[in-house]
């Protein structure tokens, strides 16, 4: 319900949002001109952390930029992880072995629902609901004691090798992921349908809020959730599969409505089809070994190499350039929230104060991946 | 017209529910561990910062001062020493020093470590307000441990 | 006519000290029953469960330095937080607790009650205006908009009442629904007709969402908005002028649910008729109460334009239909 407005340039003012604002969700800052409540223009202001990842990959070994990848998008870290190694393996023409693809994926697919999970309680949190928040961090909990007991740590994995992966997983995380998917789909009819997604105010609140057309999507290079969430069918794990994804059977939710709502909705739905890929995952698992043979330090021919790789928040690509050395030449990222969040001095234009934060939080904003 | 009475009363519905799914969870037990009082036990896999691993015999560290950890750390946060004693043939450490500031307990040194001479601590209660407290000094912190 | 002097000022030190208890342990009970709802234990280490914590609160709070950030206007500033108390421990003057526990029996209590209603809507916009903050200008400048469309349906109500009851004293108002919970004015079944009993449930439930947003209270939080506004009109308060505001706040709580007490849940009077006392207005007034924060910790916030919908086009047409009805109906019957 965008509301063309005639404003006086007299009568605007400049609002600071952030660098420290309860809604930005870390340090970005939105400068805006607003008049009275509605936004006449937004502009994003980005760098407050930066802290120069890219460079970082050229000063040291292959192996040595692995944990920085985790640092980017805290809350996906497995994907960036998983994307990094495959841009790694792919210059160095190293072969994984089968079963290391799997927990691959079975992590990644967890860090995923974890990512979503956090999403959901952040945005209602946004939207001024508390006790989701609460909620979905008991089940997050859940989600994050099995991750620590393969990876080792809780948020910033650095789990996955060149060739293969850390850890095994034993049964018992078998068992309990099991457990876990059976636990979060008897919740989520309830504590996350029926309180807060069938609630009225919450549907007034997204529903044909945050206009964001096919076009825009595709002007602005928007990924994953944003563009599903208007119609765009586009999912690297179906589009340019990777891993074994191929072999996995899952379904990617697509809304045409543009809106905050079909945002939510895509995410939502991503977190049953994470559940099914998981439950496949586990179920075709082969044994064998979990991790190739390969050198304790790599020096790929020369080339230019792309990997790219679906994470919570869309298309992530790494673009490394060799030169045969033992270091990168150079790492070119390309994050997914850093296109998702252009879009928005484009859709706030017009938008009233509470909305335009209503869409910055269906974007799903992780602000250390826009700046790296 | 319609639209505006499923509004009113589809609406209301809807925070009915809300409300009966709120009241039904004040009643369930609570979920959360209180912290201090009830310490939780980390996974045999969790990653604490380094620390050096002893001789079963003898006590002292397997290290041989090889001094790949401290090449293959990303973040340049170990510094180590080791000279020869009279009439030994190995190295043996003298100093291990862990700027535990800029670690970021990613567990190449572990793995860069031919000798099993390092493994994950499972201390997670770090807390102090000097930095000068994160620089450990794990020689120390084995013989304590011995 | 009371004409001691001494009555005032005894119940007087009485409503201070109810008024302090009141805000103190409401917020005390909020996060109790915050936590409980999302499963957590909440205050646990001051006292036996966290009972001594606001006593720390408040005393950590007095004990900060008064802050005026550079370019506020001082006067204002400083009036603010005091107004947010001011209406809300006057307005106690006039509420009937029990038979005769009343400081000041006035005529027109529903009236003054209104009044000073209204009254509590000037510190939100003097202190948002008077911080000198863009954020707390805007939630100033919502909570302005906000009360005048809840004031609206919230009168209309009041109006049905007082057609019922034919006074605008608010002990005549309680004496009105003596006898039983089935004499309340939220269901009056004996005095009046049927079709009574089904608007008078409707009215309620508009007079509660009323003074929810009147009181500023979640989902209804327009003006301190903690996601948008950062903390609105409380933005630049710090200490005791925060400290104020909140108790401001709870204190309009304790008066709403005062007020939905003596209009539809028959004030003192016991639902079976048994032990009329004070002691049933306060166990009135704790239900409503929690259900306030109930609700509070089960919706997402609304927004100011939903909101002012849900007013203007919702219980505003409501309520005159329920005036309109409840007149005719006095007429027919």
């Amino acid at each position: 319900m965008t509301v063309p407005i005639q404003c006086r340039h007299d009568e605007t003012f400049v609002l600071n949002l952030g660098p420290q604002h309860p809604a930005t969700h870390g340090v970005l800052r939105v400068k805006l001109t607003m008049d009275g409540e509605y936004i006449v223009k937004a502009e994003p202001v980005l760098g407050y952390i930066h802290r120069m990842h890219e460079k970082m990959a050229e000063d040291g070994n292959f192996a040595q930029f692995m944990p920085n990848t985790a640092r980017m998008d805290y809350l996906h870290a497995l994907a960036y992880n998983h994307g990094y190694c495959l841009a790694v393996e792919r210059a160095a023409g190293i072969e994984v072995p089968e079963r290391a693809e799997y927990i691959r994926v079975i992590t990644v697919e967890m860090n995923r629902l974890t990512s979503h999970i956090l999403w959901w309680a952040a945005f209602l949190l946004d939207l001024g609901g508390f006790s989701p928040l609460l909620y979905a961090f008991d089940d997050r909990e859940h989600l994050l004691d099995l991750l620590e007991r393969v990876t080792g740590s809780r948020l910033t994995y650095c789990y996955f090798r060149f060739g293969g992966v850390y850890n095994d997983i034993d049964d018992e995380f078998i068992t309990g992921t099991h457990a876990f998917i059976k636990r979060l789909r008897s919740r989520m009819p309830r504590l996350y349908h029926d309180l807060v997604t069938g609630n009225i105010i919450l549907q007034k609140r997204l529903k044909g809020i945050g206009l964001l057309t096919e076009e825009q999507c595709r002007r602005f290079g928007c990924t994953g959730p944003v563009a599903r969430g208007s119609g765009i069918n586009y999912d690297v794990r179906k589009n340019e599969p990777y891993s074994v994804y191929p072999e996995l059977d899952f379904d990617v939710p697509v809304y045409t409505e543009g809106d905050s709502m079909a945002r939510y909705m895509v995410r939502m739905d991503e977190m049953e089809q994470s559940m099914r890929i998981i439950e496949q995952a586990l179920d075709k698992l082969p044994d064998g070994p979990i991790k190739a043979k390969v050198p304790k330090i790599l020096k790929p021919a020369a080339g230019d190499y792309w990997a790219s790789v679906e994470t919570a928040r869309g298309d992530l690509g790494m673009r490394l350039v060799c030169d045969g050395g033992k270091n990168p030449y150079r790492l070119k990222l390309r994050s997914p929230t850093f296109c998702n969040l252009s879009s928005f001095a484009e859709v706030a234009e017009g938008m009233i104060l509470a909305d335009a934060l209503a869409y910055m939080g269906s974007l799903d904003l992780v602000i250390p991946e826009i700046d790296r | 017209m319609s639209e505006y009475w499923n509004d009113v009363f589809g609406g209301a519905k809807s925070l009915v529910v809300g409300l009966s799914i709120t009241a039904r969870e004040f009643f369930k037990p609570v979920v959360t561990e209180q912290y201090p009082w009830f310490v939780p036990e980390m996974t045999e896999n969790f990653r604490g910062h380094i620390e050096l691993v002893g001789n079963e015999k003898t006590g002292k560290p397997k290290c041989i001062v090889c001094g790949m950890c401290q090449r293959s750390c990303p973040s340049g946060c170990i510094s180590l020493a080791g000279k020869k004693p009279e009439g030994e043939k190995k190295k043996a450490l003298t100093k291990y020093h862990l700027d535990f500031t800029t670690c970021s307990l990613c567990g190449t040194c572990i793995e860069s470590c031919n000798f099993g001479a390092i493994q994950f601590s499972k201390d997670y209660n770090l807390a102090s307000t000097r930095k000068e407290d994160y620089i450990f000094d794990l020689l120390k912190r084995l013989e304590e441990q011995g | 006519m009371d004409t001691s002097i001494w009555r005032p000022i005894l119940y007087l030190i009485g409503f201070m000290a109810f008024a302090g208890l009141n805000a103190a342990y409401l917020g005390w009970c909020e996060r109790k029953g915050a936590a409980r709802i999302q499963r957590r234990t909440g205050p646990m280490e001051v006292g036996f469960q966290g009972l001594l914590q606001p006593l720390a609160d408040g005393l950590k709070l007095m004990s900060k330095q008064l802050l005026v950030p550079d370019g506020v206007d001082g006067i204002l500033y400083r009036a603010a937080p005091i107004l947010a108390m001011i209406p809300a421990l006057t307005s106690m003057a006039v509420i009937p607790f029990a038979g005769n526990v009343q400081a000041r029996a006035v005529e027109l209590s529903v009236l003054l009650l209104f009044a000073l209603a209204s009254i509590g809507m000037m510190a939100v916009l003097l202190g948002g205006w008077a911080s000198g903050n863009k954020y707390s200008l805007i939630a100033a400048a919502r909570s302005v908009s906000q009360n005048l469309a809840y004031e609206i349906p919230m009168l209309v109500t009041v109006i049905t009442i007082v057609m019922l009851t034919g006074s605008m004293n608010l002990e005549d108002i309680v004496l009105h629904q003596q006898g039983g919970f089935w004499n309340w004015n939220i269901f009056p079944l004996v005095n009046h007709s049927i079709a009574q009993a089904i608007i008078m449930p409707v009215s309620f439930i508009i007079f509660f969402i009323c003074s929810v947003a009147e009181t500023n209270r979640a989902p209804f939080d327009m003006a301190e908005a903690e996601s948008e506004l950062i903390a609105g009109h409380m933005t630049e308060y710090g200490s005791m002028g925060f400290g104020l505001f909140m108790m401001g706040e709870y204190l309009n709580m304790v008066v709403g649910a005062c007020l939905i007490t003596i209009l539809f849940l028959g004030g003192w009077d016991c639902p079976f008729g048994l032990f009329p006392g004070v002691w049933w207005f306060l166990i009135k007034i704790y239900i409503l109460l929690f259900t306030v924060i109930w609700i509070r910790w089960t919706y997402p916030r609304t927004q100011i334009y939903k909101l002012l919908n849900l007013s203007w086009k919702i219980l505003i047409p409501f309520s005159l239909a329920n005036l309109l009805m409840t007149a005719a109906f006095i007429k027919i019957f």
